[in-house]
């Protein structure tokens, strides 16, 4: 396999550096083995285009506020409450 | 005002919030509400080292996360757990083994979400959440602690003890069985 086709080939080495690129930055040699990939090969372009709008679901999907209705039972609550005063009068 | 500590107010101040705080963390219900407890119960140990500093809800907060983090650190221990591999199997053949090309079935085809705009709609919300259902626990940590707790890279691998190329592999790895999941399961 002649050194171009490594990279021309390669999309699960490209779908890491896209991931990553996501994140950070990416060394020069990085982003030369990106760039010649992606020429030339639409199934990466359209991964990348695809785990960008995925990012940005998760991140909506984690900063919806917390469900207010997760709360203890009173029951839980007082066998809490319970151990701390037991763990008071011990000491 | 400096802050104080009242230990027999602690669950009727703070129960709720910090079991919030963790089942957005961890699922599990009852590791969960166990967690909680064992942060009071700790709490109580310390409070010689409460300075006043920081609100006795912050205070106990930071027990608490260091609590949740040992819980990721005891699954990332493992990098062979069963749910990891299994995780695995189901992209071992995304791409072609030779020299690593998408194999046809598995590659990306167009689907809804290219029309898609998550900014503007929550309407596959359900969807997502059911595929991150299916992630092993370890990479729904790290997606966790990324997007929830918004942590730089360095820090979680510090935390969970992984390696930067590890940490690479797993959100790599994490992001290809989601995109299928989505492909598959999208209507
Ligand atoms: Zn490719």
């Amino acid at each position: 396999m002649g050194v171009l086709s490594k990279i021309t080939r390669n999309c699960n080495h490209a779908t890491l550096l896209i991931e990553k690129k996501l994140i950070t930055t990416l060394s020069l040699r990085e982003r030369i083995f990106l760039r010649i990939h992606l020429i030339g090969c639409d199934a990466c372009r359209l991964y990348q285009a695809q785990t960008t709008k995925i990012g940005q679901m998760i991140k909506n999907l984690f900063n919806e506020s917390p469900g207010v209705n997760i709360t203890l039972d009173d029951e839980v609550k007082k066998e809490m409450q319970e151990r701390i005063e037991e763990k008071l009068n011990k000491n | 005002m400096s802050n104080e500590l009242d230990p027999h107010h602690w669950v009727k101040a703070h129960a709720d919030y910090l079991y919030a705080y963790t089942r957005a963390r961890i699922s599990d219900e009852e590791l969960a509400r166990d967690l909680v407890q064992d942060t009071f119960l700790s709490a109580l140990e310390k409070v010689g080292s409460f300075e006043g500093r920081s609100s006795e809800r912050t205070w106990l907060t930071a027990i608490l996360r260091n609590k949740i983090i040992d819980q990721y650190r005891k699954k990332s221990s493992g990098l062979l757990n069963a749910d990891v591999q299994r995780a695995e199997e189901e992209q071992a053949d995304f791409f072609n083994s030779d020299d690593g090309h998408w194999n046809n079935e598995p590659a990306p085809k167009h689907f809804g979400i290219d029309e898609y705009d998550p900014l503007q709609s929550k309407e596959f919300d359900h969807i997502l959440m059911k595929c991150l259902k299916k992630l092993p626990a370890l990479w729904m940590s790290v997606f966790t602690m990324k997007h929830l707790d918004e942590e730089q890279t360095d820090t979680i691998c510090a935390e969970l003890k992984l390696t930067v190329s590890n940490y690479w592999v797993i959100i790599h790895r994490a992001k290809l069985n989601l995109r299928a999941c989505l492909q598959k399961n999208w209507i």
